[in-house]
């Protein structure tokens, strides 16, 4: 195990997954800070709380995920 | 924490050795009388694991008569839970699409649902009051799996639970944040409040996340069932948010679900992808377990959904 563990993770038909702080622009140029170890960053665009995944993306016909 | 009052001889007895300090009296028990005088006294046995009753001696955790009774009780349990389980799925591809797959098929009756559309102020309340009792213990069961795992699965498991337990601040940690709730609704958010009128289903639901989380052997249903968990959160803590925004209920229970929404959708990727996934992969013989944690969670969730819909007068 000594491979170093990615800081970004591309969850099949979900998010990304972004491991450490860093600041996220939205698609309205908007700046978030992230707030836990590690944040989920919506790929599908149909999340309510944008740039974060709500978990939107299980309920969207399967074509729509990312 | 206080004992709760007893629901049959069994559990009265229990308490009574529990109070004299003398556990040697716990080796001549009858056997329980129904299902809830067991739940309720293995309830009271594992609560001595975490923060204990002020009438009880510390060291009766580790009392061997004591510790036999549990083990007694805990049998009991994991074969009733067995039994309930019909075995893991067949699945081509890889394990987290076949879980998230599973999870989205299980089709059970939603409490949340009920609170976002209908339910009156009093049935929220007389819910919350019973997931106070797993929710001010939020994360404790599972974080006892910890030292019981491999490296990758303890890392990620590790940075699942810091932020359960708030990343570094009191006032983020998640049982905390419920307590706040709690107290905001004016109900009692000391530990065990609420314990005499926990029916069956809640207390089961407890007992087995702490049967799951302090037996290593168990240590995969333990990671099955905290994957399933997270995985049926984001949706219903948005529910559970919306139906007290309806109630216009304490805003800072809402904040509690609130914050369930976004934490869970980065908890049940963690769960499935980075703990369970690799635990499965480092130690396969564990996977038959993840199925069964997960099974479990689900169903638990179901009875106690069931107890109260029907208690309700509400058709599930
Ligand atoms: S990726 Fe999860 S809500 Fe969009
Ligand atoms: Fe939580
Ligand atoms: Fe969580």
């Amino acid at each position: 195990m000594s491979r170093p563990t990615p800081d970004v993770v591309l969850c099949p038909g979900g998010p990304m997954l972004l491991r450490g702080e860093h600041l996220v622009m939205d698609d309205d140029g908007v700046e978030h800070p992230t707030t836990r170890p590690i944040s989920a960053v919506c790929r599908c665009g149909k999340s309510a709380t944008k740039p974060w995944c709500d978990g939107t993306h299980k309920v969207i016909p399967e074509r729509l995920r990312p | 924490m206080h004992l709760p009052k007893p629901r049959g001889a069994f559990s009265e007895q229990l308490f009574a050795a529990l109070l004299s300090g003398d556990p040697t009296t716990a080796a001549r028990l009858p056997g329980p009388e129904a299902a809830e005088d067991a739940a309720l006294a293995l309830w009271c046995l594992y609560e001595l694991s975490y923060r204990g009753f002020e009438e009880v001696d510390d060291r009766l955790e580790w009392a061997p008569e004591l510790v036999a009774v549990r083990r007694g009780l805990e049998d009991d349990l994991e074969d009733r839970l067995r039994s309930r389980w019909s075995g893991r799925p067949a699945y081509d591809g890889d394990f987290a699409t076949a879980f998230f797959a599973a999870v989205e098929r299980h089709e059970g009756p939603s409490l949340a649902r009920f609170v976002q559309r209908s339910a009156t102020a009093d049935q929220v309340m007389e819910l919350l009051q019973a997931r106070s009792l797993y929710h001010l213990k939020e994360s404790d069961p599972v974080a006892f799996s910890v030292p019981r795992l491999p490296v990758a699965a303890r890392a990620a498991l590790m940075e699942l639970q810091y932020d359960e337990y708030g990343g570094g601040r009191p006032e983020r940690l998640h049982a905390h944040l419920f307590a706040e709730g709690l107290a905001a609704l004016g109900l009692d958010a000391t530990e065990g409040a609420y314990l005499d009128q926990t029916p069956l289903a809640v207390l089961e639901q407890n007992n087995a996340m702490s049967l799951f989380g302090l037996h290593r052997r168990l240590r995969g249903a333990s990671l099955g069932h905290l994957a399933a968990f997270e995985a049926t959160s984001s949706g219903p803590c948005r529910r559970m948010a919306r139906g007290l925004e309806r109630l216009a209920l304490a805003p800072e229970m809402r904040a509690y679900y609130e914050e369930h929404v976004e934490a869970d959708a980065v908890h049940e990727q963690l769960a499935v992808r980075l703990i369970c996934q690799p635990l499965i992969e480092a130690e396969p013989e564990t996977e038959d377990d993840v199925w069964f944690g997960a099974f479990s969670c689900l169903d638990l969730e179901d009875r106690v959904a069931h107890h109260y819909l029907d208690r309700w007068g509400e058709s599930a």
